[in-house]
């Protein structure tokens, strides 16, 4: 429980349901707050934890906070920097998902000897004869199966997302109805663990190598300007680079080996081909390299068709019917059918270097 | 979850015992006058409360104007510290204050912001393995400027007694005033203020089945305190505001308890808590240290540190088994942190985060024990193996 209107419905929902609830919340690491710009979100403040506590009490269920924050700050805030001081765009929140909330918590709950971990999730698990699937939340605007797609079939057995059944809408309406003091809240989508949302400064206080200026190259190395530092650019970003060039240039990359960005022209940032590691399939296998599926590249991009096929090492590459811009390593790739999430994986650094060649190839006239 | 509800944090607070509750009833509704009004309501609330402060006063062999009533355990700290300390420096007798590393931050905080906000110097004397303080520190400590020593009478963590006679000869040696804080120990001690060599003492009946909201502090006649609470002159001028008729009636009727059946009640915690403490030992004799002295402990206090474990996981399993506890490093917030007592007395970061407190009271079963047993017998591995998945 976050304190937060999705967790405290869900929790009201299943009181009603007459099952048994322990209210948990997990006290994360996070800065201090830094000045008025905490972010909303900032993890374990006290007006959360009250209200949290608030939402405990009326439903008459006991409420805990566990300490994560040693754990937390080793894996995830950890990770986070890890990942920018390789080049890559992390995204915390699957990690996050993947080894606090249904590794660390969801054993904490089962020691409590609970059956089931609920969250506020806007996801779906249908228990189907051939096993657990998981399914987006009846509100498409809201679907969150995208930082599901890392659950097992372990998982799904022992979690419960009760929103998911409904829109955020009405989920704000139950609030209304079960007398949550948490019906009006916004949301905010900044990362919990920062003292202001300001991710750039983070990463300049919290990492020596992240955030080093470095040389902006073209494909071919050649050397067109300097660069703020890797982590404050995004794929496919025009502006802001400072180079007067004949041409209109994009981010395409980031080589972390080298702490270079490497800039091009707008064609060669379309992508055919990507390939993705750290991979979960929930039925646990990939669908069938002909079966044409829904790719996500981002929490909330648009999906768009592509395939499936195994790769080595456990990994995946997706093969899409239209060139696709944006890809950046170190985000979750999750792959759908209809509204059923199939799994997915973190998208690998090498698909930025195929993917160039690729894009060139399919864009080249010839 | 369990019906079962076992109350084991009988160092945190007491139930209120009904004798004590029918004490007090009659000053709600009834005899509810200000005992500062010259009328006959205000006499008639003054004799009960004075009553109340001649009760205390016979107790533990003073005079009724020695008995100050507060509004709690810490103002009876904050009242002696800051009353003292304030007091010799308008008199220019001294400047300096000694207290012990495991002091309850009702001391220690205020010891700290005398220091840095109002100039005053302080010494804090480390502890032994036991939680005790040294004879010898204590010694070398004091100074021509020392006002006042603060040491408690037995820790509210770990239970260690400390040796209260021995501080108070060496105080009174050195011509320094000597204040303790006798919250835990009042619930299993008597006192004859006629022998002990302590000037000023702090009780808080809420942890001897009487009410929260009232505190004692004795004075010793000539002592003289800058009271850091002024107003109408109540309490002789050393702690304004308007007494508390129902809560000192209280707090006089749960000392007279205390005194009438401290035999049977210090037998009774102390077969549970020898029993709590071996069992537990005996379980986990690898994972689990009684912390605090052996033998020179409160006896209603059994108080553990768990190797790797987390105070606050123990408390919120212990709670789903239905079992109040407390822990040192516990908090409601999720942010632990290492016991400063358990620090102090020497245990390594393996153990500090895993302070368990077990206070038992007069209406503790052994049956709830061998139940307590059990479900940590249950619980420890649990949390063991968590911690061993995350570390």
């Amino acid at each position: 429980m976050s304190g937060g209107v999705d967790s405290s419905v869900a929790a009201a929902l299943l009181v009603e349901q007459s099952y048994e609830v322990v209210g948990m919340m997990m006290r994360l690491w996070s800065e201090p707050a830094i000045g008025a710009n905490a972010p909303a979100n900032r993890c374990c403040t006290p007006d959360q934890m009250a209200d949290a506590r608030r939402v405990a009490d009326l439903l008459g269920i006991p409420f805990y906070v566990v300490d994560v924050q040693e754990h937390f700050r080793r894996t995830i805030v950890q990770f986070f920097i890890d990942e920018h001081e390789h080049g890559r765009t992390p995204n915390p929140c699957l990690e996050c998902n993947r080894q606090i909330r249904f590794t660390f918590l969801l054993n904490q709950a089962l020691a409590l000897d609970a059956n089931y971990l609920a969250t506020g999730h806007y996801a779906r698990v249908d228990h189907t004869p051939s096993g657990y699937r998981l399914r987006q939340g009846v509100d498409a605007a809201k679907d969150q199966a995208y930082v599901l797609h890392m659950l097992t079939q372990d998982h799904l057995a022992h979690v419960k997302f009760p929103v998911g059944e409904y829109t955020k809408p009405e989920v704000r309406q139950l609030a209304v109805k079960f007398n949550l003091p948490v019906a009006s809240k916004s949301e905010s989508q900044d990362l919990c663990f920062l003292g202001d949302g300001d991710y750039r400064r983070f990463l300049r206080e919290y990492s020596q190598r992240a955030g080093q200026p470095g040389p902006i190259v073209d494909e071919n190395g050649r050397v067109l300007g300097q660069h703020d530092g890797l982590p404050f650019y995004t794929i496919g970003q025009r502006k802001g680079l400072g180079i007067a060039a004949p041409e209109p240039l994009f981010v395409l990359r980031k080589d972390g080996a080298h702490n270079a960005l490497v800039v091009g022209p707008r064609e060669a940032l379309g992508q055919r081909r990507m390939t993705a590691r750290q991979v979960n399939w929930i039925a646990g296998a990939p669908p069938p390299p002909d079966q044409p599926v829904q790719v996500k590249i981002r929490y909330k991009a648009v999906p768009v068709e592509g395939y499936v096929h195994e790769g080595e090492n456990g990994r995946f590459h997706v093969t899409f019917t239209e060139p696709v811009m944006g890809i950046t390593a170190g985000q979750g790739v999750v792959i759908f059918a209809a509204d059923e999430c199939l799994g997915g994986g973190i998208i690998d650094d090498e698909t930025e270097r195929i993917g160039i060649k690729n894009g060139r190839t399919q864009e080249e006239p010839t | 979850m369990t019906e079962k509800m076992i109350y084991l944090d009988h160092g945190a607070s007491t139930p209120v015992d009904p004798r004590v509750l029918a004490a007090m009833m009659p000053y709600w509704s009834e005899i509810y006058g200000n005992p500062s009004s010259a009328h006959s309501y205000g006499r008639a609330a003054a004799t009960a409360l004075e009553e109340a402060r001649a009760t205390i006063a016979r107790l533990i062999h003073a005079q009724p104007d020695e008995i100050v009533f507060t509004g709690c355990g810490s103002e009876s700290d904050n009242i002696a510290l800051r009353g003292v300390m304030h007091a010799a420096r308008a008199q220019r007798s001294g400047n300096h204050l000694i207290i012990s590393a495991i002091e309850h931050s009702a001391v220690g905080q205020t010891a700290v912001q005398l220091r840095d906000h109002f100039g005053f110097d302080l010494t804090i004397l480390p502890v032994d393995a036991n939680g005790q303080i040294r004879l010898d520190d204590l010694a070398a400590a004091i100074r021509p400027d020392t006002a006042l020593i603060s040491i408690m009478a037995a820790n509210n963590e770990i239970g260690s007694f400390q040796p209260i006679a021995e501080i108070g000869a060496l105080a009174r040696a050195h011509g320094v005033l000597f204040h303790t804080d006798a919250i835990q120990a009042s619930a299993v001690r008597r006192w004859d203020m006629r022998q002990e060599p302590i000037d000023l003492l702090s009780m808080a009946p809420h942890k001897f089945y009487g009410p929260k909201g009232i505190g004692i502090l004795y004075v010793r006649q000539g002592i003289e305190l800058l009271s850091p609470l002024t107003g109408g002159g109540q309490e002789d001028g050393r702690r304004a505001g308007t007494s508390n008729v129902a809560y000192a009636v209280g707090a006089a009727a749960a000392l007279e308890l205390v005194n009438d059946e401290l035999a049977e009640r210090t037998a009774h915690y102390r077969a549970l808590t020898n029993r709590l403490i071996d069992g537990l030992l005996a379980a986990f004799p690898e994972d689990c240290r009684l912390t605090g002295h052996p033998t020179d402990r409160l006896p209603h206090n059994g108080s553990f540190a768990f190797r790797h474990l987390s105070g606050n996981d123990l408390l919120m399993h212990l709670d789903m088994a239905g079992i109040a506890a407390s822990s040192g490093s516990a908090c409601k917030t999720g942010n632990p942190k290492p016991a400063a007592t358990l620090q102090a007395i020497g245990l390594d970061e393996s153990w500090t985060k895993g302070g368990l407190r077990l206070t038992v009271g007069t209406q503790t079963t052994p049956q709830d024990v061998v139940y307590t047993l059990e479900q940590l017998q249950a619980i420890v591995p649990k949390l063991q193996k968590l911690a061993a998945m995350f570390a």
